[in-house]
């Protein structure tokens, strides 16, 4: 099963409220998938260097983590829940990813990039978004997932969204059935994964796509050709928002757009509560169909 | 719009599971033969399951399955409905002012399902008897294995339309993508046209032209185990 909502803000001015607006449509999904659940937002850009988001995956996951911090010249981490966000220069990136990856057991990196936090932990919906004081997060966008988990584990680091590319991300309802093929293609290429999970492999591959230099509207054409399987995907990058669905589009899709937002939920009762849906043109996005919003970067 | 005489059951105030139940009452086609839903917020199994003559208005779009397993009532959605609308129903008419997710009519076995907007795909899939009356287009196959009934759209078919039909009869008036498997176009018969007719009438529709539509429905070179194909399984 799986849930899975996505806000796009087009009115800058309500980028205040994109937590307010996320948690419910998150936590009406809850079930569709209440083993675990993730966001990422896409919030202010730092002014010089990259965000690092880890999450703790054991009670004293943090403990070295300040001193990374200091050794790589970056500010005090931000500690939201059980995640916290280093902000590094880009020179002292590599070496504080190989640090935390080297001396800290007890976390995971979830995200990397200029704009892109991504928050991810086992458990209902509803737990997960206070937890981390989701409501009160600001930001340009943001793509959540609810998931029921059919294989792969229920951890942190199965729980989506999957993020491979700097500020780039994924989440799926589905299952693909390429994904071992597709996997060992992309780790010829040198791409190395972090889970055994499908969505990774999808993640990864529109990440390869567009470091190729496709843009996102062409990297998801390209998936068309080349994922085999059931999938609704939102994509996220620093400044875009995509859906895509498979030929045959079991899994659900609808989509609500005004002057002000584009939103999608797997079902309609994602949308029901954001502000002016009476008003907003509702629709099932087509089968095999790419959907793209971008800002201006 | 609230009337009188209407019984108004408010989403936020009430469970679907306490709206069903009322809803199922044995005495409810006589204390209360009018229901108004309001705050219906997408929710699922939206008067699902009723065995009376009653009307139902839901002001809002539905979640999935709407008025399933429908018998004798009159379900009308003024607004879009979601995964399932209609699915398995008997008797009475469902109504759906806006667009109808996949699957809409699944395997209904009598009654009429009236779509005004689109309907996604596999609407009527195994349909066994219900009529269904679709405004706009359907998605990608639509009628799959329909047995019985009359699938009827207005605008456009997609992919693989009446694909292993059984007999169930198919009306396009638009454009139709492809065929599936086993459904052939047919000529469209003076009874056919007597049949549309009779069913805009059910409809309330007086602007459709049954002679604008084209008729498709079974080869019948699926019904049976073919030995001359016997390597082909």
């Amino acid at each position: 099963m799986c849930g899975i909502v996505g806000l796009f803000l087009k009115d800058r001015r309500l980028e205040a409220n994109l937590g307010r607006y996320l948690v419910p449509m998150l936590t009406s999904l809850a079930a569709r998938g209440p083993d675990s659940a993730g966001v990422a937002v896409y919030g202010a850009p730092v002014d010089a260097g990259v965000k690092i988001t880890v999450a703790r995956t054991a009670p004293d996951g943090f403990a070295g983590l300040a001193a990374i911090a200091a050794a790589t010249g970056s500010g005090a981490p931000v500690v939201h829940g059980d995640h916290a966000v280093l902000t590094v220069d880009e020179a002292a990136l590599e070496p504080a990813i190989a640090r935390i990856d080297a001396e800290l057991p007890g976390v995971e990196i979830t995200a990397v990039g200029h704009r892109m936090e991504i928050y991810k932990d086992v458990g209902h919906p509803a737990a997960v978004a206070e937890k981390l004081d989701l409501a009160g997060m600001s930001g340009t966008h943001a793509i959540g997932h609810t998931r029921m988990a059919t294989e792969s584990a229920v951890t942190v680091s199965g729980a989506h969204p999957f993020s491979t590319g700097p500020d780039q991300c994924l989440v799926h309802n589905g299952s693909l059935s390429n994904h071992h093929s597709l996997r060992r293609g992309l780790e010829h290429d040198g791409v190395r994964f972090a889970t055994d999970n499908d969505s990774e492999v999808a993640a990864a591959y529109l990440t390869q796509q567009m470091a190729q230099g496709l843009g996102l509207r062409d990297a998801l054409a390209a998936a068309l050709r080349d994922l085999d399987g059931f999938y609704t995907f939102v994509v996220g990058t620093e400044d875009g928002f995509a859906v895509l669905r498979d030929p045959v589009a079991c899994k659900p899709a609808v989509m609500a757009e005004t002057d002000a937002y584009v939103a999608f939920g797997s079902e309609y009762r994602a949308l029901s509560r954001l502000p002016g849906i009476e008003s907003a043109r509702v629709w099932e996005p087509a089968p095999a169909t790419v959907y793209v919003w971008e800002h201006a970067a | 719009m609230i009337a009188a005489h209407e019984a108004l059951a408010d989403l936020d105030a009430m469970t679907v599971r306490e709206l069903n139940a009322a809803l199922h009452a044995p005495d409810v086609a006589t204390a209360a033969p009018a229901w108004r839903i309001v705050n219906p917020h997408g929710a699922h199994a939206l008067a699902c399951g009723i065995d009376a003559p009653i009307r139902v208005d839901i002001d809002g779009h539905a979640g999935y399955y709407c008025a399933g397993m429908n018998q004798r009532a009159t379900v009308h959605v003024h607004g879009n409905a979601g995964t399932g609308v209609g699915e398995n129903m008997a008797s009475g008419s469902v109504i759906v002012d806006g667009d109808a997710s996949q699957s809409a009519g699944a395997s209904g076995i009598g009654g009429l399902l009236r779509i005004r907007g689109n309907a996604a795909a596999r609407c009527g899939i195994s349909m066994k008897g219900v009529d269904i009356v679709v405004g706009g287009d359907v998605g990608h196959l639509a009628a799959f294995m329909g047995q019985a009934g009359t699938l009827v759209v207005c605008g456009d078919a997609g992919d693989a339309l009446g694909d292993s039909l059984y007999e169930a009869r198919i009306f396009v008036r638009g454009r139709v993508a492809s065929l599936g498997a086993d459904c052939i176009e047919k000529p469209l018969r003076e009874a056919d046209r007597a049949q549309l007719a009779a069913l805009f009438e059910r409809c309330g529709e007086t602007g459709l032209d049954p002679a604008a539509f084209r008729r498709y429905g079974s080869a019948r070179r699926l019904y049976h185990f073919h030995v001359d194909q016997a390597g082909a399984y």
